[in-house]
């Protein structure tokens, strides 16, 4: 596992759900199609109202025209990201945009469950307001080993939340990995 | 020590005495289930992690009810239908209920009460997050994505983390113009849509235990319009009741300890509340509709597992019975069961269909619908700037089509009254 996530922020405020991370209109495609992939990325957070995305001043994309991946590679929110629908499209889509981290203040059950199990983006947790202290396109840098966020831009450095209890799957890649290190795959 | 309702269910699927709120346990799951939506993922993920010719834990205990993208032209959905078709036939899936026969059911969190798979005190984990729509009937149900799902098809089990529970008791004797949906829009506004992340809605008090199963649901259903894990209501004789006539199968009934330890208690009288709607684009932004009556609506939809039960068609007849809809009106039946009863049950001497279609509403076929969109030519889906009323239960921003509509949650009276008036109307001036 990496232990240093390097990148550019994308700004978001609070109560992010599933349909804005991904519009269920799109939720027809394979995820397992490398050509149909593709599409996750081009859509992901397009249902984010544009005047809410790339905070503060909004109406920033967070996937280009055209495009099928995000130039942003962390996601800075406000509290309950991810409430809404249990579609694991959702943090699929977003680690297809190449989002590698999402940093919010919390997250709904489901998406955190589903961002941890499945391995496909690390969130994590924060008591700082980091969505009105960061700008979008801020050069970030996560310390994973000391829970730390750097931002580059301006010279500060967060605490962030550790990870406990789930540390270990984060670290495996997901449920399937850990559990067979852990030997809970009885049938396996 | 002395353990909720919810806390004894999981320390039966853990094969313990005790579990503590706050602790990771690993649960035996009882019931799987997944839709056309999350299944074909699912299924994909499992034959990666188990090999190509594994076989799931236990065939009787998965149930894949297809209900989201049924009635349309969209190519990839019928293909997400075929992929659930061929896994149900090589995995020998009994509870596979296929789209065009005679199985078709519907809205899978009302036809898996339907079909008798909701047991007390068993575990049911759903890749939809209104799985704990099940917890009307005194057991666990609780969403989950496509990967912890695969897992549990694999294994049977999966690790959870016991939710601290907030306990909800509703007093007083429900008056003819409170449903449901008011009681659980009230809770929304009061506690907002993060503030039972992690944790258990327990619902309690005279109130709740006069309603039917239905309109139990209502309330279990909207628990993850809080963040919450699950929404329980411990069985009683009405529960017996339903599920008997359902299901063979032993359950066992748990109920709280008379002092569990619970996170925080919310208590409210009837009596004292009125209609309630949840304003755009949020299920918490709650407002009376006396606050708001006179909002001009384009829509009304009445439909889903929250709003498309046989209770809420009933509600909706008794306002609409004998007059016009001002808006275009859909009634959207959640299953193919509740369809064939809006032909046969009275209210005044008529059966409902024929009041809805007296007065002017269009009856679709039975399935999600436009309760999430879908795609383009999905019935009902909102369009451009509509405002909605609507007994569904989420109002994000492009949750049920345009990103530009606005949508107003609210209970079948409500959604009624509106479509008579072709504004928010509060169902009172009707009753
Ligand atoms: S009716 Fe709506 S809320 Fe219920 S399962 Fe279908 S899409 Fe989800």
């Amino acid at each position: 596992m990496e232990t240093i996530i390097q990148g550019k922020a994308y700004v978001l405020g609070k109560n992010i759900d599933t349909d804005q991370i991904i519009p269920a209109e799109h939720l027809v495609y394979s995820l397992s199609d490398p050509e149909e992939v593709k599409l996750y990325g081009k859509y992901a957070l397009s249902g984010v109202p544009p005047a809410q995305g790339g905070l503060p001043e909004g109406n920033i994309p967070f996937v280009r025209d055209g495009e099928f991946s995000s130039d942003y590679t962390i996601i800075i929110a406000g509290p309950n990201f991810g409430c809404g629908s249990s579609r694991e499209h959702a943090p699929f889509a977003l680690q297809v945009a190449g989002v590698k981290a999402v940093v919010a203040e919390s997250y709904a059950r489901i998406l955190y469950r589903n961002c941890v199990d499945g391995g496909f983006v690390i969130p994590y947790e924060t008591a700082e307001h980091l969505n009105q202290l960061i700008a979008t396109g801020d050069e970030l840098k996560i310390d994973i080993e000391a829970n730390t966020l750097e931002n580059l831009t301006r010279k500060v450095t967060y605490k962030l939340n550790s990870l406990g209890d789930v540390f270990k799957i984060v670290q495996a890649g997901g449920i399937f990995a850990y559990a067979r290190a852990e030997n809970l795959m009885a049938q396996s | 020590m002395q353990q909720t309702i919810t806390q004894k269910i999981l320390a039966r699927a853990a094969n313990r005495k005790f579990v503590d709120a706050g602790e990771s346990v690993w649960l035996n799951v009882d019931i799987l289930l997944t839709h056309d939506v999350c299944g074909p993922p699912t299924f994909d993920i499992f034959k990666q992690e188990f090999g190509p010719d594994a076989k799931v834990w236990d065939p009787s205990k998965v149930v894949v009810l297809p209900d989201h993208y049924i009635f349309t032209a969209n190519e990839h959905a019928h293909r997400n239908i075929d992929l659930l078709r061929q896994f149900a036939k090589e995995q020998g899936l009994e509870h596979y209920y296929d789209v065009g026969t005679d199985r078709y059911k519907g809205v899978c969190h009302v036809a898996l009460a339907e079909e008798g798979f909701n047991l007390p005190g068993t575990v049911l984990f759903g890749t939809d997050s209104h799985t704990c729509t099940s917890g009307a009937f005194g057991m666990f149900g609780s969403g989950i994505g496509n990967t912890d799902a695969a897992f549990i098809l694999g294994t049977g089990k999966l690790w959870e983390k016991v939710p601290e529970s907030m306990l909800f008791t509703f007093d007083g004797e429900m008056p003819e113009y409170l449903t449901a949906k008011d009681l659980i829009l009230q809770i929304l506004g009061d506690i907002t849509t993060d503030g039972a992340t992690y944790r258990t809605l327990e619902f309690d008090g005279e109130a709740i235990f006069s309603l039917p199963m239905e309109e139990r649901m209502t309330l279990t259903n909207m628990a993850i319009e809080a963040g919450g894990m699950n929404g329980i209501i411990a069985a009683d004789a009405i529960t017996e009741a339903y599920v008997k006539s359902k299901s063979q199968k032993p359950y066992e009934i748990f109920q709280s300890d008379p002092d569990a330890r619970y996170h925080s208690k919310y208590r409210y009288n009837v009596r004292e509340l009125e209609p309630v709607v949840a304003q755009p684009h949020s299920p918490d932004n709650r407002a009376t509709v006396r606050s708001v009556q006179g909002t001009t609506i384009t829509k009304s939809y009445i439909g889903s597992c929250t709003g498309g039960k046989l209770t809420d068609f009933v509600m909706a007849a008794k306002i609409l019975k004998g007059r016009k809809v001002a808006v275009q009106t859909n009634i959207v039946p959640a299953t193919v069961k509740v369809a064939l009863d809006l032909e046969h049950e009275l209210y005044e001497g008529q059966t409902l269909k024929q009041i809805f279609e007296d007065a002017g509403c269009s009856i679709a076929l039975p399935s999600c619908a436009a309760c999430l969109g879908g795609p383009s030519d999905t019935v009902g889906r909102s369009v451009d700037n509509d405002v909605v009323v609507s007994t569904t239960n989420r109002n994000f921003p492009g949750r049920m089509g345009s990103k530009n509509a606005g949508v107003y949650l609210a209970s079948p009276l409500t959604a009624a009254a509106s479509a008579i008036t072709g504004k928010l109307t509060d169902p009172r001036d009707f009753l």
